[in-house]
């Protein structure tokens, strides 16, 4: 991208110019020995045409909405429509979602966004002993299709869309939604919305996992297979670096392990002989926006670029849609501090605005008091309103890609794809992600990255202000009390026993049974789950015929 | 010791003869913690040791032994036998801290009233089994259990002592561990009554069986005569179970075999073996303390240290006095 | 001679999951952390009942049991651990908490006996010097 002269002349200029600065640190030196990014990659001084001068603008750059896609996947990107800002909510029992659901819809949102109380995560009914004071605390319990149709009772299931955030049990999770908007007279065709559907990342990092790697991967093609043939509006997975990088992963290992997980789902579903360009263009990403700025707004550009390489030569997909990323962003729910709350609203900003400048597809940030509670409705607007002020005030979506070309942002930018390729090469030589799982890689790696992080902070290395820098003295934590209303458990135990014994038992015995042998025969599970589902089979019955099959993960012993 | 001690530590002895779980756990913390009170409490108990069948299992990290151990025990108490596991971890020897991770991979095993574990940190021994280790495979033998299972972990020379405490040791190892076979010339093979090759469903658990037979044959040949028992090689996996139940069955036939030909010899062994790792400890500590402290044997340490005598002389010299002074 | 042996003591900690959450970020720093700071620390993986984590605690003959959570059950879990350990006799055993706790909650989990509760942002220097200084001598 530069003449060979212009570069010299630089190099020859930035050795008189070191000697200058040799010279000025004697008197005033620099605050740090070495600076690092948050993920620890060390940054110099100064960037210059010299630190990208290896570049090729349209092999490494190119247009905005072209291949690479480094710039973007949209031509136009934010000049066209800004990012869709999603807010994730909900807990309680359905009748209390169904509510809020409505409140959101006449208040012009069509994005909804579902969260699962702990037992619904972990495919367990209410009725579970481990679900004892955890039903509906930090999400909606759903135990069968009943209460998928009460959250979505008077809510008309083809206006809306809805992102389900559920993993292990995501097959029995969409079975129950297409199973009730079919109850509204509305087709799978109709129905559009997520299943987060991202097992891997459960056993690397937010370990809500429930049966061993290859089943789980095994189920999650499914939901890819089926919904490519009969939903095609459903996003059937969203892959997620989000929790791996709030696990303590540094930026790196958030993308690495990410990809890695992505290339593990395409391959298999190839293997099962699907193509690439059918099912690719639905693939979707999350990712967390941590605090470092320039840092993280060079990890979604080195993020695009790496996919629609690896869509594209490892893959063959000739699609350009095939070869986007898109993502979905939240702000870092870690980086938040429990200290001097109104702190957090600056912090949600800035990674808000480098989610932004990354080319996010949708963000959520998050609310200023959600380091340790749901947020309250005041929180939620101010982060609300942060998106908005970036979008409308700022000018940032004015032009696509403005820190394009910044000497430092495209050395970051390599950087990081550099050492991420390192990690992917690593896992693939380890036989793929499924493998480096197995062996405790990943896992041991993020364990490493929290554990460092932690010692940096207590030894004042890394400054957190207001937790080990510019304390308030007096401040005394105050942590809301969290209300949950333990009538919701009772009222979710008393409906699933009044469904289990209204219900035609022996319907059910005979689809669980079904069920039992598809899944023995390495079928397809997702009619025999939309069967079972249809006549009120349980979640976690549903789920113990699967264990029964698949067996269960047990975690590694790893610090 | 005082009159309290001696009343604290039988009444933890008659607990553990009486297999209540409390006074195991503690009378563990006694031989970890408390030299001062082990031997009185070692002395009330050991009469009634010598009952249980002590397996050892050793193998690299990441073999899966606490999963097998696992499946190993629910068999066990299916037939009605009372288990005692002692996982040992290593010691970090900067912080003399440890992360002791076993139980995870057992957390089935919780919640059985006959079933009890036990995770320890290696402490600094050298062979993998420190006293406390020894002495609590005592205590929960003379607790009742019927079978003890001691896990240790490492490569090369940290798992050798457990030969001299169990009567059946199982050497666990797996595909995929990519330097099985410098493991395999550390040492170990030596040691193992039973190889498990464990993890069977995944990767090349035939090839590894193999590589296990041609390594014990060959080191056969240089036998002067064939032993009585041959090692088995058995695969196993925990997750389809196979080989499962036919490794319990080889470990108790181990057991047989043992007992009809040369328990008394072993218990011999193990018993010499004890008596010369006490009596070195304590010979160890003593020439520490006269060395440190003693006048006069400090002064032949000065000497060593000016290179006036040798280390072999000086050696002598003060063993010499440790034997004129008799005060241990 | 016996008398010059240090009577080593080494602080054993079991570290627990109790609940559904998976979370363990802070349960394996904390782990860690104690260990680096000399301990012996046993842990017991995820989503143990309350009997579960007594049963091992009382295995294990531990001076301390430290509790992690994050799921919102604490009242329901955390008292019941303790209760459990006094069952059992074990009612030296030094309990405490870290993770999300909503402040108002602290003082009744005080009352039924949770020693501290740690929260966010909480160094572990801070944990260790509390362990040290409320470990108790138990016989």
């Amino acid at each position: 991208m530069f003449r060979r002269e212009t570069l010299e002349e630089i190099e020859n200029r930035l050795k008189e110019w070191e000697k200058l600065v040799q010279e000025e640190t004697k008197i005033i030196p620099e605050r740090e020995k070495e600076f690092r990014t948050l993920s620890g990659i060390p940054v110099k001084r100064v960037y210059t045409p010299l630190d990208i001068k290896d570049k090729d603008y349209m092999r490494d750059l190119g247009l905005p909405g072209e291949y690479p896609f480094t710039r973007g996947i949209h031509t136009t990107m934010y000049r066209a429509r800004f990012w869709t800002m999603r807010q994730f909510s909900g807990y309680g029992g359905p009748e209390e979602t169904n509510r809020r659901l409505k409140y959101l819809l006449k208040h012009g949102e069509t994005g909804l966004s579902l969260a699962f109380d702990f037992p619904t995560i972990m495919g367990l009914d209410s009725d579970h002993p481990l679900a004892h004071g955890e039903v509906g605390v930090c999400g909606v319990a759903v135990d069968t299709l009943k209460d998928m149709e009460i959250i979505f009772d008077g809510i008309p299931m083809d206006k809306v869309t809805t992102n389900m955030t559920i993993n292990h049990p995501a097959t029995v999770l969409l079975a129950m939604y297409i199973a009730a908007a079919e109850k509204q007279g509305v087709p799978p065709t109709k129905i559009g919305g997520t299943t987060q559907n991202d097992p891997l990342k459960e056993f690397i990092a937010q370990k809500s996992y429930v049966f061993p790697p290859e089943p789980a991967v095994k189920l999650a093609i499914d939901i890819i297979e089926y919904c490519t043939k009969h939903v095609p509006k459903w996003n059937p997975i969203s892959i997620s670096g989000y929790h791996i990088r709030e696990a303590g992963a540094t930026a790196v290992q958030e993308l690495a392990f990410t990809l890695a997980d992505g290339i593990t789902y395409v391959k298999q579903a190839i293997e099962r002989g699907m193509d690439v360009d059918q099912f690719a263009p639905r693939l979707s990403f999350f990712f967390a926006a941590h605090i470092d700025f320039f840092e993280e707004i060079a990890k979604f550009r080195a993020a695009r670029r790496m996919w629609a390489k690896i869509m594209k030569e490892w893959f063959g997909a000739k699609k350009p849609r095939s070869m986007w990323m898109r993502f979905h962003v939240q702000t870092s729910g870690v980086s938040l501090t429990a200290q001097q709350p109104e702190n957090n609203i600056v912090r949600v900003a800035i990674e808000a605005l480098a989610a932004v400048l990354g080319g996010c597809q949708s963000l959520h940030t998050n609310s200023m008091d959600e380091a340790w509670a749901l947020p309250s409705e005041k929180a939620v607007k101010i982060a609300l309103r942060t998106q908005q002020v970036i979008a409308y005030e700022t000018g940032v979506a004015n032009t696509v890609d403005p820190l394009a070309g910044s000497y430092y942002v495209e050395w970051l930018t390599d950087k990081i794809e550099e050492e991420a390729w390192k990690y992917i090469d690593r896992i693939e030589s380890m036989g793929g992600m499924i493998e480096a799982i197995k062996k405790g890689f990943p896992q041991r790696e993020i364990a490493d990255s929290a554990y460092r992080f932690q010692k940096e902070v207590e030894e004042g290395k890394r400054i957190i202000v207001g937790v080990n820098a510019f304390v308030d003295e007096d401040e005394k934590l105050e942590i809301p009390l969290l209300r949950v209303d333990p009538e919701i458990e009772k009222r979710q135990i008393e409906r699933l026993k009044r469904i289990k014994k209204e219900r035609d038992n022996s319907k059910v015995q005979q689809r669980l049974a079904e069920l039992r042998r598809a899944a023995e025969r390495g079928e397809n599970v997702m009619p025999y789950i939309l069967n079972a589902v249809k006549v009120y089979a349980t979640l976690g019955e549903i789920m113990d015929t699967l264990k029964e099959v698949y067996g269960e993960y047990k975690e590694p012993i790893l610090f | 010791m005082a009159e309290g001690d001696i009343e604290f530590v039988e009444r933890i002895a008659e607990g553990v003869l009486r297999g209540d779980v409390r006074s195991i756990a503690r009378a563990i913390s006694i031989v970890e913690n408390e030299p001062r009170l082990a031997p009185l409490l070692i002395s009330k108990i050991f009469p009634y040791t010598g009952r249980a069948h002590i397996v050892g299992v050793t193998g690299p990290p990441g073999s899966g032994k606490s999963s097998l151990i696992a499946k190993l025990a629910k068999i066990w108490r299916k037939d009605g036998k009372k288990i005692g596991i002692i996982a040992v971890d290593p010691t970090s020897p900067f912080t003399g801290g440890a992360l002791l991770g076993d139980r995870i991979r057992m957390q089935e095993l919780t919640g059985d009233k006959d079933v009890y574990i036990r995770s320890m940190a290696s402490r600094g021994s050298l062979d993998g089994l420190s006293r406390a280790t020894r002495d609590a495979i005592k205590i929960l033998d003379a607790a009742g259990k019927d079978i003890i299972i001691v896990e240790t972990v490492g490569a090369g020379q940290a798992e050798v002592g457990i030969v001299k405490v169990a009567h059946t040791v199982l050497v666990v190892l797996c595909p995929g561990l990519g330097d099985e076979i410098q493991f395999l010339k550390a040492g170990i093979m030596e040691i193992g009554d039973i190889f498990v090759v464990n993890k069977a469903d995944i990767g090349d658990a035939d090839r590894v069986v193999l590589e296990i037979e041609n390594i014990l044959e060959m080191a056969s040949e240089f036998l002067p005569q064939k032993p009585a028992w041959a090692p088995l090689v058995i695969k196993t996996s925990v997750i389809t179970n196979e080989g499962i139940e036919k490794l319990v069955r080889s470990i108790e036939e181990h057991y047989a075999y043992i007992r009809g030909t040369s328990e008394g010899e072993f218990v011999r062994d193990k018993i010499i073996e004890e008596l010369v790792d006490i009596i070195g400890e304590n010979v160890r500590e003593y020439a520490r303390h006269l060395i440190t402290k003693d006048s006069m044997c400090n002064e032949i340490l000065e000497r060593v240290l000016k290179k006036d005598i040798d280390p072999y002389t000086a050696a002598r010299k003060i063993l010499a006095e440790m034997l004129k002074r008799r005060e241990f | 001679m016996g008398e010059e042996k240090k009577e080593e003591r080494k602080i054993r900690v079991l570290i627990a999951k109790p609940g559904l959450n998976g979370h363990d970020r802070g349960a394996k720093v904390v782990a860690r952390g104690l260990r680096d700071a000399g301990m012996e620390v046993i842990y017991t993986g995820l989503r143990q009942t309350p009997e579960q984590i007594v049963e091992t605690a009382i295995q294990e003959d531990v001076d301390v049991v430290g509790l992690s959570i994050l799921s919102g059950a604490h009242m329901t879990l955390l008292p019941k651990v303790v209760q459990l350990l006094r069952e059992r006799g074990a009612d030296d055993v030094l309990v405490i908490a870290g993770g999300i706790i909503p402040t108002e909650d602290i003082p009744k989990l005080k009352e039924a006996g949770i020693a501290e509760v740690f929260l966010p942002g909480a160094p572990i220097s801070k944990i260790v010097e509390f362990i040290k200084k409320n470990v108790r001598k138990r016989r």
